[in-house]
């Protein structure tokens, strides 16, 4: 005798406050969770083939405009590998510089996404605007915390998105110690207001779910990541990012425009906020770190709902950070160290504010660009979203249709994914079916 | 803010990505002092970057951000033209085809097969297009990313029934209201600046580099004598190309220089 075929399916068409658009989808049957598929059906732009005869001087202007969102770290990989290419080393006040920069996109980027496109979901609502209708107040110290860091980009780069004074060398022009100080009123009011994030982020509901990730960031010996360091895991990893392609392959599949990023010989891994943390926690400025202590945070954490909490002590840091950079700020003579085209290979690894970002360029003796490579974030954590959606999805298959949707949703959205750098459409299907 | 629109019920704002780096739509919620005050007086319908709330059109004005790179969002252009009462474009990928468009100069599936292992599997069109390639646009705002001065200036106009107020002139005529000294004549930098329009606040030159052509070209702007100048300043033609080739590579006045400049090279690569 047959059973009768059950089938109950979810459509959600569009996924929400994400960068870029692809697609989800899901089959259940049986109750047993089968196919997950994260696609992404950004059209591709192509951005590595047409930047070969490029200056290499021009790659900083080029590839900021692979993310409107976190410009910056495109600018630094690219730089950063430039430099390694035509063998000059950039230190002192720009470096010191590079890294304020950095803590301004941080803020703007993480407090957009703490804020705006990912706390709605633990409160269930639709959007922060929605939110704001029953707390103003909150929504409206997101938007200036948001402000604040966007004002260091523009003191400092000129224009909050695609900013125009990062050059491969240093900078076009240095700013004054008096400019930089005109920032410190507001960087003080958002150390405290970060520090109240944190406290409020710690209080939302947040559902349980540990991963056994594989987690991969830089380490500095001196500092909390952002330019430069070894890449390393959780897992034994310690290299150069010259060493990328030796441990790192990308793949392409069907379900999407992105390449998929995996370690050779074991699979999927993580980048991104959790990382950073979980390998760097003792790096944490003093703030940040009692802050983080404070909201129940361990110095690792393994569950990707509590992305949000983490980002909110990067935030905090990033303040931390950035007054200290500009207390100890003198104006170089030079804004940027002259550099000469040459032949050679260069690679550069910094940490966007999702993660972890490759560029590789090969030049010729002139400075043109013969070959580059990028790997961006979300390439790289696309696999394990999807082990994400599965675990996610095994250990809620009891809620209702709309709910797990929307935890599904919420499950993508703990990446922070910059589908821009990679997706079209997020159109998210459940299927579930008996047979 | 208060807008005096001449429709009756709140208006419905819809935004939609194409090709594009999310820049320019970021642009409304860079607007940090003004967003919540926009969303009182105007009823956000459609903006997926922000919310799940989506409801169908049709919509009072529509922005769009990405140029047209597939033949499903040239299909898809077409729906939304025919929901939308004012129809933006946002940016330079919208309204010249952006940086993406250097692929009009390339064999496509030469480029496909450089940055993918399965070509097979991309579905892309030959070109980089504009949407006023496609449909017709009532309004077209410039820039790599936009201003959100004039973002909110565009929308406001169009909700009071008048015409923005977007200057068309050059990036000079900002850089003396600013009170910058030409970085061209007093210090020989090459600077896009004379043939490029307004609209950024003259940046680059007060950040002692030249402009770069994020705004595209001015109306009626003389690139045969910026081109001169440049020369002069000793960048060839191969730089000249590379130049007016950025994010506004497409648009009509920067192209047929880069074009020029370009033919220049190979006459001389044949006749040596």
């Amino acid at each position: 005798m047959t059973r009768k075929k059950e089938i109950r399916r979810i459509d959600v068409d569009y996924l929400a406050r994400v960068e870029g658009e692809g697609s989800l989808r899901v089959k259940v049957v049986d109750g047993a969770v089968g196919d997950v598929e994260f696609g992404i059906f950004e059209p591709p732009r192509f951005f590595e083939a047409f930047m070969r005869g490029r200056m290499f001087t021009e790659a900083p202007d080029i590839t900021a405009r692979i993310c409107g969102i976190c410009p910056i770290a495109y600018q630094m990989s690219s730089v950063h590998a430039m430099e390694a290419a035509v063998g000059v080393t950039v230190g002192g006040q720009l470096r010191a510089l590079r890294r304020l920069i950095y803590c301004g996109e941080w803020i703007e980027s993480h407090a957009l996404h703490v804020y705006m496109l990912h706390a709605p979901d633990f409160l269930g609502y639709q959007s922060a605007i929605h939110m704001a209708a029953d707390h103003r107040d909150i929504v409206e110290r997101g938007l200036r915390l948001k402000k604040a860091g966007n004002s260091i980009v523009g003191v400092l780069g000129g224009r909050e998105i695609h900013p125009v004074n990062v050059r491969v060398g240093g900078f076009y022009r240095v700013p004054t110690k008096t400019e930089l100080l005109t920032l410190v009123d507001e960087l003080e009011w958002g150390r405290d207001a970060a520090s109240a994030t944190v406290r409020w982020v710690a209080q939302l509901p947040t559902p349980k779910i540990e991963m056994d990730f594989e987690l991969v960031s830089l380490s500095h010996p001196g500092e909390y990541p952002f330019n430069e360091g070894r890449l390393v895991s959780n897992k034994g990893l310690d290299i150069s990012a010259a060493e990328w392609n030796d441990v790192f392959a990308e793949e392409h599949v069907a379900r999407s425009n992105a390449l998929h990023s995996r370690i050779k010989g074991r699979g999927a891994y993580h980048v991104g906020p959790l990382a950073r943390y979980s390998l760097n926690f003792d790096k944490l400025r003093p703030l940040a770190q009692g802050a983080a202590l404070e909201a129940g945070l361990g110095p690792t954490c393994s569950n990707p709902f509590q992305s949000i909490v983490v980002r909110s002590v990067e935030i905090l840091h990033a303040f931390e950070e950035a007054l200290a950079i500009i207390d100890g700020y003198e104006r170089p003579e030079a804004a940027y160290v002259p550099v000469t085209p040459a032949a050679g290979v260069g690679h550069g690894a910094s940490e966007a504010p999702r993660g972890l970002l490759y560029h590789r360029y090969r030049l010729d003796d002139d400075g043109r660009i013969l070959d580059a490579q990028i790997v961006p974030p979300t390439s790289q954590n696309q696999l394990t979203i999807e082990s994400d959606l599965r675990a996610v999805l095994e250990a809620n298959l009891d809620l209702p249709d709309a709910e797990l949707g929307w935890r599904l949703e919420q499950t993508i959205r703990n990446y922070d994914p910059c589908i821009s750098c990679a997706t079209h459409f997020l159109d998210l299907r459940i299927e579930r079916s008996t047979s | 803010m208060a807008v005096h629109s001449p429709i009756l019920r709140k208006p419905t704002l819809a935004v939609f990505k194409f090709a594009s780096c999310d820049g320019c739509q970021l642009s409304l919620l860079d607007a940090e002092d003004e967003l919540l005050a926009v969303a009182e007086v105007i009823d956000i319908a459609n903006f997926l970057e922000a919310s799940r709330d989506v409801r169908p059109g049709p919509y009072d004005v529509t922005l769009v951000e990405g140029s047209i790179t597939t033949a499903h969002d040239a299909a898809r252009i077409r729906r939304i033209r025919e929901e939308s009462k004012f129809l933006v474009t946002i940016g330079a990928c919208a309204t010249a085809g952006g940086i993406q468009a250097l692929r009009n100069w390339k064999d496509v599936s030469e480029l496909t097969a450089l940055v993918y292992a399965n070509p097979g599997y991309i579905d892309t069109l030959d070109t980089s297009t504009p949407v006023s390639s496609h449909v017709a646009v009532d309004f077209e705002l410039r820039g790599c990313p936009i201003s959100k001065g004039q973002l909110l200036e565009v929308v406001t106009a169009l909700l009071q029934g008048r015409r923005p107020a977007i200057p068309t002139y050059s990036v000079c005529v900002q850089c003396k209201q600013r009170g910058t000294a030409c970085v061209m004549v007093a210090e020989g930098i090459p600077c896009l600046g004379p043939v490029t329009q307004a609209g950024c606040g003259a940046i680059c030159p007060a950040y002692h580099r030249g402009c770069y052509g994020c705004f595209g070209p001015m109306e009626a702007p003389n690139t045969e004598a910026l081109s001169a100048w440049w020369s002069r300043l000793g960048v060839d033609d191969r730089g000249l190309v590379d130049s007016y080739r950025g994010f506004n590579a497409w648009a009509r006045a920067f192209r047929d220089a880069s074009d020029r400049h370009e033919a220049a090279i190979t006459i001389r690569g044949a006749t040596p």
